[in-house]
């Protein structure tokens, strides 16, 4: 049996530890659950003590459940979401991996009792010049569009980065978002001795078996051949799944709820039995099978996609089946919840695994070590003022441009439905960050053929965005992660928002390696100052380890998500200018930062230097200011500045209004460099248009901020205009950034 | 004017257009479920889009024999409106309720955005709120709207003044004669790709679908 324990992959002390809690050695089927369970996919063993010191309250009340949390952003109204990662299958299986990943999540999400508004994507690549990252890109969308267009569920924004540390191991992390009435939500906590297990969904079949234990929870070896591990998605069950479960929640009959993910029927059955300090006993000769002669274990591991798990009041069965029905769903009762806390699972007339349900719920805890890598005192003791200062800086403007970090996505994002629901106010591309009316909290019921509106006169708006530079990460991981919490922050402020909580999906290499964990830590140290500082509860999250491969490890990624409210959704930003004549200015200030900049990536080909500083309190003043001063109407336009620095974000900002604009920019000193100047990422700074009879308004509502302003220039003609630096058309421009990636990936 | 929205599983747009119906138009609407087969109290029926039954084969090719349509076709024989958008469209031409097929997009992808279309036909009671020549902005968002027919189809489509909508300039899927939408020659059916329930209403950036409902509405 060890050596079974260790095929599925658990450790030696594992095992024992098994042996130890049941007192005898294991069933083949115990060990499957055990391994899974355990696994760090599901237990999250190496990392849950850190995860501890992430905030869980914050300005709106926090609802934080089992598999996704949320936010009350007014009396009775609650934003659930949640990101979670889909590399590893994704890697293996690029359209299917992306695919069932957004099917993962968004069960998630309705699991929850909530309607699933939003999607975005967090996705990362390597070199796109490579024909691997074009595959594995290319798939990856595919999979995104063809699930979640399917399922009518919009898919609002989200970024893609290229980096060659993605290699080995391109990163899929979706969010979904969603609403409910906060009454409708349902925990995952089964209760009440006697009351049914049902299963619902589609029928379970050999597919995904260790996806969680073996797929996600270890290095993936260069030319291993791990396909079979990955599940295919079916959206049109989810699409069904979806309607029929927010149907099934109103009958009141539901007492718990949990989709089958990770480890599939052990993971739905014994962390609901666990959460609700009750037993559970299922039969699987219940399971609906798509093959009739698989093992017990096999039936506990399946992957199988679109199925849910739902505890139901005795007697109520049939109305959760009657749905069902109607929906062509396949459904069951395949037990019920017993008083002893025992998971108990019998196959053909014997019980094949049979222990207390916390034991499989509690995952051991580890505490790894952590080491700071030798990399990091090399690379940040670079000095820039050894390179050479371009000669042409219109070149350099138009080849960052053209750099896919930085290019237009729109051959991304024209690909996924983003306007299904007719939620979407802010488009993709069009604004920092996605925003989106709220209009109703659940929809309709075809059973009784109604509506059920929540008022519809409130204008109240959410506001979605992803980030993380991985780069900063690499090269300091608490600095990046905090410069990834205030910058997502500092987007949704663009759009007119005010930050409001955030989710977090951590993508690390093989945490066994100190150095790896190292940057975990840090990273996670630097998330939880961050969000402590701007008062942003994480209300969800999930931990991605073993991101590598013999030849490759991924830069520390930990990915925000975040979520910002709007009181009036008719008062959201977009990025571009809009009127000759408006004064550009930017709040916020210019420093010498040249360290960790997609200039320096993409101009000298160095990924090195300390990343930009980050001040807490200048940071809150200037999204203060913005948001204030968009609240009251006063702007026309805002933009962050990233990657690229100030002249990007100039030329998007003149790009996406189809206007130019002739600036000025001062130097720091003297002594500063003009590329630090125009290509520098100094964080804390926002690019705003307005007309010029508002200026003194923003100048006021700054200065009680203590936000420093400077008016750069003003809106209007066809070119940019930097100083004598650069000036170029705003069509040249456009065809550079818009090109771009159209153009790699038609090669 | 009563108006059903046909709900088909994997239909997708459903709410979007009870929504438009009930709280921007404010006409009485209900859900009609894909094994309704009474669909008497309904003047106007609109097969919305999404993905039927999950549209693994051709496009709509499963939900024309879904026991709804051969009421809908007794609803459009009797002169009544159906109104087909995207997925719906693709059904109405599954169905014969018009000619013609949407083929895979030229580009092969998914498209979803704003486009440009003209209205070339303003005496249809979905377009008689419009004027002929007047071009509306709403988005597409399909894989499969590519409008095909035979020659001797097109030219009757020509004849008869069928063709009701064509994208202007941008042509997002590679459309014979750039072909956004069609009616029957009765003119009680139109079947369309761009979605003007999702053009409806200010906030969403554009409200020129609303001349189409405002049409069926005031007709």
């Amino acid at each position: 049996m060890l050596e079974k324990a260790l095929a599925l992959g658990m450790k030696e002390e594992e095992y024992h530890r098994v042996v130890e809690i049941l007192g005898r050695v294991p069933t083949e089927t115990e060990l499957a659950m055990y391994s899974v369970e355990w696994s760090e996919h599901c237990g999250y063993p190496r990392s849950r003590a850190l995860l501890r010191l992430l905030p869980r309250t914050g300005k709106f009340k926090t609802l934080i459940g089992q598999d996704a949390g949320g936010i009350e952003i007014a009396p009775g109204l609650a934003i659930v979401f949640k990101m979670e990662s889909h590399n590893h299958p994704s890697q293996v299986e690029p359209k299917q991996g992306a695919a069932t990943g957004i099917g993962g999540i968004v069960r998630d999400i309705f699991g929850s009792g909530a309607r699933p508004i939003a999607l975005l994507d967090s996705l990362r690549f390597g070199d796109l010049r490579t024909p691997l990252a074009r595959y594995l890109f290319n798939g990856v969308v595919d999979g995104i569009q063809s699930y979640g267009n399917s399922i009518g569920v919009p898919t609002v924004g989200g970024e893609v980065y290229f980096n060659e540390c993605y290699r080995g191991n391109c990163l899929v992390g979706v969010m979904c978002v969603g609403v409910a009435r906060a009454e409708d939500l349902i925990s995952a906590r089964a209760r009440g001795v006697g009351n049914s297990v049902i299963y619902f969904g589609n029928s379970t079949g050999r597919d995904g078996i260790g996806g969680a234990s073996i797929l996600a929870s270890h290095e993936l070896g260069e030319d291993e051949e791990k396909r079979p591990t990955v599940q295919i998605g079916d959206p049109f069950t989810e699409k069904c799944l979806i309607e029929a479960t927010l149907e099934m929640l109103r009958t009141g009959a539901v007492v718990s709820l949990k989709d089958m993910g990770a480890a599939g029927l052990t993971c739905s059955t014994c962390e609901q039995a666990a959460a609700g300090e009750v037993g559970m006993e299922i039969d699987l000769d219940q399971v609906p099978l798509r093959e009739a002669d698989m093992e017990p274990w096999e039936i506990m591991m399946s992957e199988s996609q679109e199925r849910m798990l739902a505890v139901v009041e005795k007697g109520r069965e049939e109305e959760v089946l009657s749905i069902c029905r109607r929906w062509d769903l396949g459904a069951a009762v395949i037990g019920q919840v017993t008083g002893d806390g025992m998971m108990r699972v019998r196959h053909r007339g014997k019980v094949v695994a049979e222990m207390p349900a916390k034991s499989l719920a509690e995952a051991p805890l580890y505490h790894l070590p952590a080491e700071e890598p030798a990399y990091i005192k090399q690379v940040r003791s670079f000095d820039p003022s050894q390179l050479p200062e371009p000669s042409d800086y219109n070149d350099v403007l138009l080849k960052l441009l053209a750099s896919p970090n930085i290019a237009s996505k729109e051959w991304v994002f024209h690909q996924y439905d983003h306007t299904v629901q007719t939620n979407t106010v802010v488009a993709p591309g069009k604004g920092d960050a996605a925003v989106l009316r709220l209009k109703f909290s659940d929809q309709f019921s075809v059973a009784s053929n109604q509506s059920r509106l929540t008022p519809h006169a409130s204008r109240l708006g959410i506001a979605a965005v992803t980030d993380c530079n991985a780069r900063y990460c690499y090269l300091d991981p608490c600095l990046g992660a905090q410069i990834a919490v205030a910058e997502a922050a500092r987007n949704l402020v663009c759009v007119g928002a005010e930050p409001a909580a955030v989710t977090d999906c951590l993508c690390f290499g093989n945490p066994e390696k100190p150095e790896r964990f190292w940057q975990f830590k840090r990273a996670v140290e630097g998330i939880a100052t961050a969000c402590e500082f701007f008062d942003l509860p994480v209300v969800s999250g999930n931990v991605s380890f073993y991101n590598e491969t013999p030849a490759s490890v991924i830069h520390p990624s930990p990915l925000i998500g975040m979520i910002g409210v709007l009181s009036d959704v008719t008062q959201h930003l977009t990025l571009g200018f809009k009127r000759e004549g408006d004064i550009i200015a930017l709040v916020g200030e210019t420093g010498d930062d040249l360290g960790g900049t997609e200039y320096l990536h993409v101009i000298h080909g160095l990924e090195v230097g300390a990343p930009p500083s980050l001040d807490f309190e200048r940071e809150r003043a200037v999204q203060r200011t913005v948001l204030e001063a968009a609240q009251k109407g006063l702007l026309s336009s805002a933009h962050d500045c990233s990657e690229g620095g100030l002249a990007v974000a100039l030329a998007e900002c003149c790009i996406e209004g189809g206007i130019g604009a002739a600036v000025e920019l001062r130097k720091r000193q003297d002594t500063s460099r003009n590329d630090a100047l125009l290509f520098g990422e100094s964080q804390s700074r926002i690019i705003v248009s307005l007309p010029e009879q508002r200026v003194n308004d923003l100048l006021n509502i700054a200065q009680q901020h203590g936000a420093p302003v400077t008016m750069l220039g003003k809106v209007g003609g066809q070119r940019l205009r930097v100083n004598d630096l650069i000036d170029v058309d705003v069509s040249a421009l456009d065809r550079a950034w818009r090109g771009a990636i159209p153009c790699l990936m038609n090669a | 004017m009563n108006f059903g929205v046909v709900v088909f599983p994997g239909s997708n747009c459903d709410v979007d257009a009870y929504h438009v119906i009930k709280n921007v138009l404010a006409q009485p609407v209900d859900y009609v479920w894909h094994q309704e087969t009474n669909l008497s109290k309904y003047d106007c029926l609109v097969l919305p889009g999404g993905f039927s039954y999950g549209d693994y084969l051709r496009c709509g090719a499963i939900a024309r024999f879904s026991p709804v349509m051969q009421a809908v076709q007794e609803h459009a024989a009797r002169g009544k409106l159906v109104i087909g958008i995207c997925n719906g469209f693709q059904i109405l031409v599954e169905a014969r309720l018009l000619p013609g097929a949407l083929l895979k997009n030229v580009g092969q992808r998914f498209v979803c955005k704003f486009v440009r279309i003209r209205c070339e036909n303003d005496d249809t009671p979905f377009t008689r709120r419009l004027t002929k020549g007047q071009v509306l902005s709403m988005p597409v968002a399909h894989g499969e709207g590519c409008y095909y027919c035979d020659a001797a189809t097109l030219a009757a489509l020509k004849a008869n003044h069928q063709i009701v909508f064509r994208y202007d300039g941008d042509n997002p899927n590679g459309s014979l004669d750039d072909i956004a939408g069609i009616c029957n020659r009765e003119r009680n059916v139109l079947g369309m790709m761009p979605h003007p329930e999702r053009a409806a209403e200010a906030i969403l950036g554009s409200v020129d679908g609303r001349g189409v409902w405002e049409s069926i509405v005031q007709g």
